[in-house]
């Protein structure tokens, strides 16, 4: 994907554009709110990664400006350390995504990967099936089956197995989970993650062959099927 | 060099205000006594000149000018003192009958009114005294002027202009003293004040502002100061304790960090242990953010900046929210897990921040309860309650775990930040509440309500 990277900080922009060259992206990058805001308007990007604050038009004021003109580019804010306060403020302003810095690279790409699939998702009819490999999630009964065997599910397990279904092939990090399934930003001092994602295994992958749910150490979970 | 001082100084300013605002009002109230005795005196004296002139004028009409004359001949005689003043002249201002020798030079001023000096003939000395007299032009152009010697008017306003200059005079001077003494005393107690800072700022901490004992404005302004400053002081107390729990507690971490990179400069390792011991570092480093994320939240918090993001929120699906994050952690730890709510209300709060505490009190209940023991949270009206069956805290130490990095002897080696509680009550003071800690018997019993 095409993601246009507006960070005025050399070492922090580097380490953001190696980190999508070498997941195979195709980065961009501006070292100012000016020319970042030209290049966004005039080249066509899958994505924008944008940092909260900038020399020239501050990251919120581009996108605000994109939002105006019905450039829906999703857009992933950055900023700096404990600026708790500027989530609601970067979402209010048309961000759909919001990290803090430091972060590791694999959230950002979980991140970015995610909302590119929600963006191309867009405007598409609205699933009521989705299925990696044997398994099946009817979205409208909310049933689950694998290899035809009927899983039963508690609702929030069933919301955790949506979102990895949804992201199925990509990571979704832990904090993605926490924010999607449970609707809480927040910063969970032991991972209480991992006990409902092993708890979900149980179900899901326990009985057959070939598990699904995969661990990635250092970054999150992903589902797809096991390299044979 | 010191008048400029003087000059300056807020003492002098003050009482130099004071002298003219007093100064000038006395001036406007004697002023009034002026016009209300001197002015009606004079304007008595113009209507009795006024009324003889109408007078005559009507005998003139009467009789004819040797009416006139012989009343005019009759009033000098029964005044051989001179103080009225009749003098009828021809329209060439000859004079036919009257008491003064010649028509005065003076110009007379639009109503007819002359000011000039007479003669006193009965004064042995000769002096002039002032005279005021009105002409008046009688039918078949006589000129007729009817006046009042005006010594004793003279006399009586001279001796109240001199009473009003040093009635002013004195004003001043005692406005003056008095203003110095007024303003000095306010002037002391600022310097006072202006004292106590100069030492503060050049290190001396302990200094406070002596207090006068009225509980006048200037005491309540020095209480006050003292009450900033003993906050000021309490923070930066608190401040250098962070601080030095920052340094102490960030070094174990940082070494252990230190220690793993080391590990890595091992040319002989396996790929596969060189990739266990990056995620260990990577770990490591991880912890490290999240402890200064989270000291950076709660100082946010602290000052109180985020109240933006307050929302109507039910504190029952908050705890039914936890209850249902927190459930499998506390099963496979073997604890007895239950959540009860009881006429909770909703209220107005931020959402993650209230999430996030009632989150760290049940990870703290579940982390030091031993298996086989309980942990239940349960809430109600405006509080919520996680209580388990764990060691507790001791009384003694309540106070204590709620400072930053302040963790228990026992549960030093627990993994942890020491800073779970400390956000618990930044939160807690944000929504104007408090959190309480108390024995479970056995076990602890921790209380979020919130204002």
């Amino acid at each position: 994907m095409r993601v246009l990277v507006i960070e005025d900080d050399a070492d922090v922009a580097i380490y953001i554009v190696k980190a999508l060259a070498e997941a195979g992206h195709n980065p961009s990058h501006a070292d100012n709110g000016k020319d970042g805001l030209v290049m966004a308007t005039t080249e066509n990007f899958d994505v924008l990664v944008v940092d909260r604050m900038l020399p020239g038009p501050d990251g919120l004021t581009i996108i605000r400006t994109l939002r105006a003109s019905e450039d829906q580019t999703p857009a992933l804010i950055l900023s700096a350390l404990g600026d708790v306060d500027d989530k609601v403020k970067g979402l209010k302003a048309g961000g759909d995504d919001y990290l803090t810095k430091p972060f590791a690279a694999a959230e950002l790409l979980a991140r970015l990967e995610a909302l590119t699939r929600r963006a191309s998702a867009k405007g598409e009819p609205a699933e009521t099936k989705l299925s990696v490999a044997d398994l099946e999630m009817d979205l409208l009964s909310r049933s689950v089956s694998r290899a035809g065997t009927s899983i039963d599910l508690q609702p929030r397990e069933f919301r955790l197995l949506e979102c990895l279904m949804r992201n199925a092939g990509s990571v979704v990090t832990r904090t993605m989970l926490l924010e999607d399934v449970w609707d809480y930003h927040f910063d969970p001092q032991t991972n209480v993650i991992d006990v409902h994602v092993s708890r979900l295994r149980q179900k899901v992958d326990k009985d057959f062959d070939t598990p699904l749910i995969q661990t990635v150490r250092g970054a999150g979970y992903v589902l797809r099927e096991a390299d044979k | 060099m010191k008048t400029a001082r003087l000059l300056r100084s807020a003492t002098f300013r003050l009482a130099l205000l004071y002298m003219l605002i007093f100064g000038g009002s006395v001036a406007v109230l004697l002023g009034f006594l002026y016009w209300a005795t001197v002015g009606v005196l004079s304007e008595q004296m113009d209507e009795t000149i006024q009324a003889d002139i109408t007078g005559l004028a009507e005998q003139y009409e009467r009789r004819g000018t040797p009416g006139i004359a012989a009343i005019i001949g009759e009033r000098i005689r029964k005044d051989p003192g001179g103080r009225t003043v009749y003098l009828l002249t021809d329209p060439l201002r000859r004079p036919l009958v009257g008491n003064l020798d010649s028509w005065p030079t003076v110009e007379p001023d639009t109503g007819g009114w002359i000011t000039f000096e007479l003669v006193d003939r009965a004064d042995p000395d000769g002096r002039p005294h002032l005279a005021r007299a009105k002409r008046f032009v009688l039918q078949g152009g006589l000129n007729l002027l009817v006046g009042r010697e005006v010594r004793e008017l003279e006399r009586t306003r001279r001796m109240i202009v001199n009473a009003m200059i040093w009635g002013i005079a004195i004003t001043l001077a005692l406005a003056f003293a008095g203003g110095i003494a007024m303003s000095r005393s306010t002037a002391r107690r600022i310097d006072a004040i202006n004292q106590t800072s100069r030492d503060i700022m050049s290190g001396d901490l302990d200094r406070r502002i002596p207090a006068g004992g009225t509980g006048d404005e200037f005491d309540q302004l020095a209480g006050n100061l003292n009450a900033m400053l003993d906050r000021i002081q309490g923070l930066m107390e608190g401040l250098g304790h962070v601080s030095d729990n920052i340094a102490h507690d960030l070094r174990t971490p940082l070494t252990r960090l230190r220690g793993r990179l080391e590990d890595l400069d091992d040319p002989t390792l396996a790929a596969g242990d060189r990739t266990q011991r990056i995620d260990a570092a990577i770990a490591e480093a991880d912890t490290l953010l999240s402890m200064f994320n989270a000291l950076l939240r709660i100082a946010q918090i602290e000052a109180g900046g985020r109240r933006d993001n307050f929302a109507t929120v039910d504190l029952a699906a908050v705890l039914s929210d936890v209850a249902e994050l927190y459930e499998p952690v506390a099963q496979e730890k073997g604890l007895n897990f239950s959540a009860h709510v009881e006429a909770a209300e909703t209220v107005s709060a931020d959402r993650d921040l209230l999430f996030q505490s009632v989150a760290n009190l049940a990870d703290n209940a579940i982390k030091y309860t031993p298996a086989g023991g309980s942990v239940t949270l349960h809430a109600t009206g405006r509080s919520i309650t996680v209580s388990d069956t764990g060691p507790g805290v001791p009384k003694e130490a309540r106070n204590d775990v709620f400072r930053r990095f302040h963790r228990l002897e026992e549960s030093r080696n627990a993994p942890g930040s020491g800073l779970g509680l400390s956000l618990v009550k930044a939160v807690a003071q944000l929504h104007g509440g408090e959190v309480r800690l108390e024995d479970n018997r056995p076990g602890l019993k921790a209380t979020l309500t919130l204002g």
